[in-house]
């Protein structure tokens, strides 16, 4: 990789030895992916939940925290996703107390490189969306198809340790969706049903992650009648994403790089191209609710929940009352203004639990569901039925009032 | 069949020998593995129930999260952990987690890698020198 000379200086470590372990794994990972010299990026996104990290990876942590000052900060704005936890109900999720306190332990760590504790993979909706055009080093899938296809932004998928190597260096290998050419589309989906509900939306993800297949493909989706909102962008590139490992899209004639379909697709190249029904949609969905007649917990989550449908499982419990656990989760943001709007305490009254700050699946899943007898789980999110299969669930998708009426009918369907 | 040799597009790590554990599917740390047991535990994976310990994996494509980025290196802490990756198609996750983990893994080959080497085939990997291969023993 062609290196400036402020590069080769933190390889040389001059800027502390944060920064030159840093370089040094971001130049071995460009190398692998063919990158020519990094891009500057503006914000990072780290992916840490101590599920992952493991006690090795929050012993890393600890060892960079306790460089000196001048060792280890950040050099660009650094946030968060979600947690391993949400503290205030580590208890009632029958959560370890090892799990809380090593959660405790990497959040000191990253305090201590000056990373902001957003924990959350809304970002886009809650914190600060990039703009068309602006370099980022976002971890979490969902956050970086948002980001790349909505909001038009440049990134590849970046793991916690690369998210990390980013805000201390300022910088990222140029490769993948950070060039212009590798943004075009290699597959043209042509979708014969505008979805209506979430998890339709996510499932529609779901089938067309599943055609595209790995990270290097770019699906194209034509035939979508109207402007999605944010959500149903969301769940559907958070199961695009989930499915095919994908981390752009284009819609035509409705993200910013594809107002028109030809401006996607590379001249005089002719890319494959694929038919989707509303039966496709609903076989997926069945798939996974076969010979489910109960269900032990419904779970919103993956992604955590926007403020707008905080207030939609608020007005759809109105009256009612959840006879199984109903976990409802969100971001820390969100948390605060459904506190303020009596959200929180609609659903709680309910029979609800608001979870904030932690996503389900980043929370020791599978501990959970031995701790709480789970195993049958309603969701409106295809990536969570995606997830949790490995996790020794068996879950089903539905829709967000399907999902709230298996809850106060004690769990069947 | 024993000397065959298939050479990669990329690699990282060391070398390391190993039985062969082959499947045309993906790979995630996060979606398909129970890591505490080290097995295969998606119930629709091809491998499902298999244990990955020491095994050199020939699969297809990188697949899922974010995750796999910061599990290898857990996994490899434990000393519960594949010897080494052999991939069809990777995603940077896997090589941001090969790399911090510096754990053996090669990628790109000029046919379905999962077709060429045997289920069970001991094989040896070598991503040390300017063409990564992997070879069978």
């Amino acid at each position: 990789m062609k290196l400036t000379d402020e590069e080769q200086a933190l390889r040389a470590g001059a800027f502390g030895r944060a920064a030159q372990w840093a370089i040094a794994h971001q130049i071995e990972v460009g190398r692998y992916l063919g990158a020519r010299d990094f891009v500057a990026v503006s914000q990072a996104h780290v992916m840490a939940d101590t599920e992952s990290l493991g006690l090795a990876g929050v012993e890393w942590l600890e060892q960079l925290a306790r460089l000196p000052a001048q060792e280890r900060r950040v050099r660009i704005s650094t946030i968060t996703d979600p947690r391993g936890t949400d503290f205030a109900a580590a208890h009632k999720l029958k959560q370890q107390p090892w799990m809380v306190d090593l959660e405790r332990r990497a959040i000191g760590a990253l305090e201590a490189l000056g990373v902001l504790m957003t924990n959350t993979c809304i970002n886009y909706q809650t914190i600060m969306p990039p703009v068309l055009g602006e370099h980022v080093a976002y971890g979490d899938t969902g956050v970086v198809i948002y980001c790349n296809s909505v909001c038009g932004a440049r990134s590849n998928f970046e793991g916690g340790p690369s998210a990390l190597a980013a805000a201390l260096t300022g910088r990222t290998p140029r490769y993948g969706y950070h060039l212009e050419e590798r943004r075009r589309a290699t597959l043209v989906v042509n979708v014969g049903l505008t979805p209506r509900e979430l998890n339709d939306w996510g499932a529609l993800g779901g089938i067309v992650g599943r055609l595209a297949g790995d990270y290097w493909q770019v699906p194209a989706i034509v035939g979508i009648e109207r402007v999605p909102t944010s959500d149903e962008m969301k769940h559907f590139g958070a199961a695009l994403a989930s499915y095919g490992s994908v981390a752009l899209f284009h819609m035509a004639g409705i993200t910013p790089e594809a107002r028109r379909l030809d401006q996607v697709l590379a001249p005089g190249h002719t890319v494959r191209s694929h038919e989707v029904g509303e039966a496709a949609i609903r076989a997926f969905q069945e798939s996974y609710a076969e010979a489910i007649e109960t269900i032990d917990v419904v779970v919103f989550s993956a992604p955590q929940l926007s403020l707008i449908e905080m207030a939609q499982v608020a007005g759809m419990l109105a009256g009612r009352r959840a006879k199984i656990p109903l976990l409802v989760v969100t971001s820390p943001q969100v948390k605060g203004d459904a506190d303020r709007m009596g959200l929180t305490a609609r659903i709680e009254e309910a029979g609800g639990t608001v979870l904030s700050g932690m996503c389900f699946y980043q929370s020791y899943a599978r501990e959970m569901a031995e701790a709480n007898g789970w195993r049958r789980l309603a969701t409106n999110s295809a990536k969570l039925v995606n997830i949790v299969g490995g996790y020794g669930y068996r879950p089903a998708l539905m829709s967000m009032p399907a999902c709230i009426d298996a809850a106060c009918n004690g769990g069947r369907l | 069949m024993s000397g065959e040799i298939f050479f990669a597009a990329a690699g990282m790590g060391r070398k390391v020998r190993g039985q062969a554990l082959v499947a045309k599917d993906g790979f995630s740390a996060r979606y398909d593995l129970d890591r505490l047991r080290g097995v295969f535990s998606r119930p629709d994976h091809k491998l499902a129930g298999a244990s990955y310990v020491g095994r050199v994996l020939v699969l297809d494509a990188a697949k899922g999260g974010v995750a796999t980025a910061w599990m290898l290196h857990e996994m490899k802490a434990r000393g519960v952990v594949p010897a080494a990756l052999v991939l069809n198609a990777v995603n940077p996750i896997m090589v941001q987690g090969a790399a911090f983990a510096d754990f053996t893994m090669i990628s790109g080959f000029d046919r379905d890698i999962t077709q060429a080497i045997a289920n069970g085939a001991l094989v040896e990997v070598d991503p040390t020198g300017e063409r990564p291969f992997i070879r069978v023993i």
